[in-house]
This record gives structure tokens, sequence and C-alpha cells, in this order.
């Protein structure tokens, strides 16, 4: 009974270290990292077949080895940056280890978004800027990178702005320029540049003025020529309400603006008030009086 | 980034594990945190908008198990546009390829919103996450694995919801 006793722990002590063995019959060394585009390495020690998988939501591989020898991933393989679950499953073990594979240093794609592509003259923080940095597997690069904004106005001006990316991004705003044009927005990121149209219009009119001139039974009215605040000429199409009052009536004409100036003609009538508005600014008024 | 290992074999205690794990794999809600912040870089952060975005971007987590475990890329149109959506089509057609399938279960989101573009058009997001992960090789289970990743994501409005365009784990 004793000897019995004896031979059963010996069997699973035996047991037991054969299975430690086993355990450690599969070895590797994952490295803690790789940039994106290189290949990859792992030594394995060991004897018998294994598989090892390195698995995350951007990549999957999988690699039949010979423990001994080493899992080899070419580079065209390694795209995605990310974090990794690598896992060595061996003939009696099986081993996990954690991969980081970071993005290239090299930027090669810029994801730019110039907001709006028109907009009045003269607006503060108007004009917004964004840029995403990608290196050329389409991964975020989070490392910080000066990104160089410039906005070249038509009359030659350009207004540069530089900012850091964090996170992959860098972003600023400017102010629309006070001269009407296309202006071009371009960014620079290392040697890469993108560039988006920003058209700039005018704004509103200012001093909004007409005049009048009695011709037989009419009045011919027009405008002086339209210009915003900053001086750029209103463009033409910009409609223009003349509104002539004379008691209970009104009679009102819409005139796009043509060559910078709007002109129509209302019947006299005396005692009558003619009013001139566009958009929401408000010009002068005439009041028709007798003899006039 | 800290991993949990589990390290498998043929003792019990693994299989035990393991027939726990899968037990009690699925159908759990991951706990979420979102921090604070009214402005996230250049604009304004409403509250309604910060929820729409929390919870699009979760959804999305859910849509990509879903997507993995299937190794369906139609489901990635739920949630997923541009790179994001590319990237994973790939690997679940690289899945495909190897008859492997991948289980992902989020367990936990800390989430910071971090920037928010002036013209309205990206949010971007950090989420410090635990995830399981399980994998199947001809749906034979090869390893279970407790994951600690922080993900940067970009997420973009569409008609009717916010859509996940870059999700990228980082250092």
């Amino acid at each position: 009974m004793k000897q019995g006793l004896i031979i059963l722990l010996c069997v699973s002590l035996a047991g037991l270290l054969s299975t430690n063995a086993a355990a450690q019959s599969a070895s590797w060394q994952v490295p803690a990292s790789v940039a994106a585009g290189n290949s990859l390495s792992i030594p394995t020690t060991g004897s018998g077949k294994a598989v090892v998988y390195i698995v995350g939501p951007g990549e999957v591989l999988r690699r039949e080895v010979q423990l001994g020898e080493s899992a080899v991933f070419a580079a065209d393989e390694i795209h995605s940056a990310g974090y990794y679950t690598a896992v060595l499953v061996g003939p009696s073990s099986t081993e996990t280890a954690e991969l980081d594979i970071t993005p290239a240093a090299v930027p090669s794609q810029l994801s730019f978004l110039a907001k709006p592509s028109r907009l009045a003259v003269d607006q503060r923080n108007a004009i917004s800027g964004v840029v995403y940095v990608f290196d050329s597997f389409d991964n975020l690069i989070v490392q910080p990178l000066q990104a160089g904004f410039a906005l070249s106005e038509s009359g030659g001006a350009v207004r540069n702005q530089v900012a850091t990316s964090r996170n992959g991004v860098a972003w600023i705003r400017l102010d629309s320029a006070p001269k009407a044009g296309k202006a071009d927005f371009q960014v620079h990121v290392g040697n890469l540049m993108a560039t988006r149209v920003v058209q700039q219009v005018p704004g509103e009119p200012c001093n909004l003025r007409m005049s009048g001139r009695r011709m037989g039974d009419q009045v011919q009215l027009q405008t002086d020529p339209l210009r915003d605040c900053s001086g750029n000429p209103v463009p033409d199409g910009t409609i223009v309400t003349f509104k002539e009052t004379y008691g209970n009536d009104e009679t009102t004409v819409d005139v796009p603006l043509k060559r910078g100036v709007a002109q129509t003609s209302v019947p006299v009538r005396d005692g009558g008030v003619i009013s001139v508005a566009t958009g929401v600014v408000i010009g002068n008024e005439i009041r028709w009086g007798h003899g006039q | 980034m800290n991993v949990t290992k589990w390290r498998g074999g043929t003792t019990a205690f693994a299989l035990l594990a393991m027939i726990l794990g899968v037990a009690a794999w699925a159908g759990e809600k991951p706990q979420v945190r979102v921090e604070g912040a009214e402005t996230v870089g250049p604009r304004t952060l409403e509250d309604q908008t910060r929820e729409a975005v929390v919870r699009d971007y979760l959804a999305a987590w859910q849509t990509m198990g879903k997507a993995l475990a299937d190794n369906n890329v139609s489901q990635l149109n739920a949630d997923f546009v541009g790179f994001a959506k590319d990237r994973l089509a790939k690997t679940i057609r690289d899945q495909q390829k190897l008859n492997i399938a991948t289980r992902y279960q989020d367990r936990r989101h800390d989430i910071s919103l971090i920037f928010y573009s002036p013209e309205g058009l990206s949010v971007q997001l950090l989420d410090n996450v635990e995830y399981d992960v399980q994998i199947l090789d001809h749906e034979k289970l090869q390893a279970t694995q407790h994951v600690r990743a922080r993900y940067i994501a970009v997420l973009s409005p569409t008609e009717v919801q916010w859509k996940v365009r870059i999700l990228q784990a980082t250092q």
C-alpha cells in the first residue's frame, strides 16, 4: 500500500515535470514595437511546429513556424498602426505578447479641410483650416509636426501661420481679407502641400444712396455705385429694391445691379416718398413735392 | 500599455478558465466614463453633440466586434467610413482567407473628447479602453486576451449619425 502510494506520487511528479518542460518548450521574443512598412522577425525557441498569430482590428496575420526558427513577416505585411496581440500556439503551450505597430515617421498624405469656400471680406476668424497628417499606409501620425498655413490673396499679400499638430491634427483660424477675390489657402507639412481655393466676396453695401430726376411723368431713379465698407464693388446681380409710398398705395420695384448701379423709373406723384434698400442695408429717401 | 496575459496550455485550470471565459463573453455592456469638456479645441461642443458622438462611437465598437466575429464586411457600413472602414474591411477579408475569426468584447471605455473642428466636420477623441479578444482558427479557440489600450478615433457627421473615420491604437 505504502509502496503503491510512493509510485503514484512519483508518476504525478514526473507528469508535472514533463508538463512544465513541455510548457517551456516554446518561447519567443517579440519586439515591443515595429514601424509600419518594416519587416518583423520573431525568434522562437523549442522544438516542433507552432502557429504565430498577430491580431488587431487593423491587421490579422498568421504564420506557421518551426520552433527554433524565426517567424518572419515581410515589410508589405505590416501596414496598420495600432496595438496588436501576438500569440504563439506551440505543441504544448501558448505564449502571448503585445506588439505596437507605429506609424511611419514621414508624412505622406494630408487631409486638408478649408472652410468656407466662399465668404464675405473682412470677417474675423471666419476662415478655418484643419489638416490631418497620415503616413503612406493611411496611419494617423500622432507625433507633433509643424504645419505651415498660408493664405495668398489676389493682391499678392500672403498671410502665414504655423501650428503644431497634436494627435495628428493641426488647425488655425484666419480673418478674411479686406480685398475681394480668389485666395489660395495652402498648408505645408514636411515636403507635402495641399491647396484649397477660398473665394472672398464683397460684403454688404455701405452708404446706399440714390438720386432722382424727373423725365416727363416719370421719376428716373439711380443709385450711386455700390461698394462695401472696404471699397469693393458689390457684384452685379445684387437686388436693389425701390419703393414708392403714396398715401396708402405702395409700389415696389426690384432691380438687379448692373455695372455697379441700379436704376429704374416710377410714376411722379406729388407728395410721394421713394425709398431704397438692398439686403439689410437701407438707403436714403426722396420726397417728391410740387414743382420738383 | 498594460496587458493582462493569459497563458494557455493543457492544464485543467486553463481549460476551466477558457470555458468560464466563453460563458462570460457575450451580452455584457461596457462601463463608460466620459470626461466632460465644453470647448474641445476651436469649437464649443454642445451636450447633445457630445452625447451623440459618444453613443455612435460605442455603437461602432459593437459593430466592429460583430463584423470581425462574423467576418462580414457589409456590417461595417452602419458605423464606419473612410480609412477606418477600409482597414477593418481588409482585416475581415484577411480573416476570411485564413479561416480565422476574432471576437472583441469591450469591457470599459474612458473617453476624452479632444478636438472638435471649427467647421464641425470632425470630432476627435481618446479612449483608454479595456477589451477582451479571442482568436479562433478554423472555429477552434486559440487564445483569449484581456487588453488595455489607448485608441484615437476621428468621427465625421453623416446624414443621421456620426461615423468613425479613423480608429487607431496609439502608444
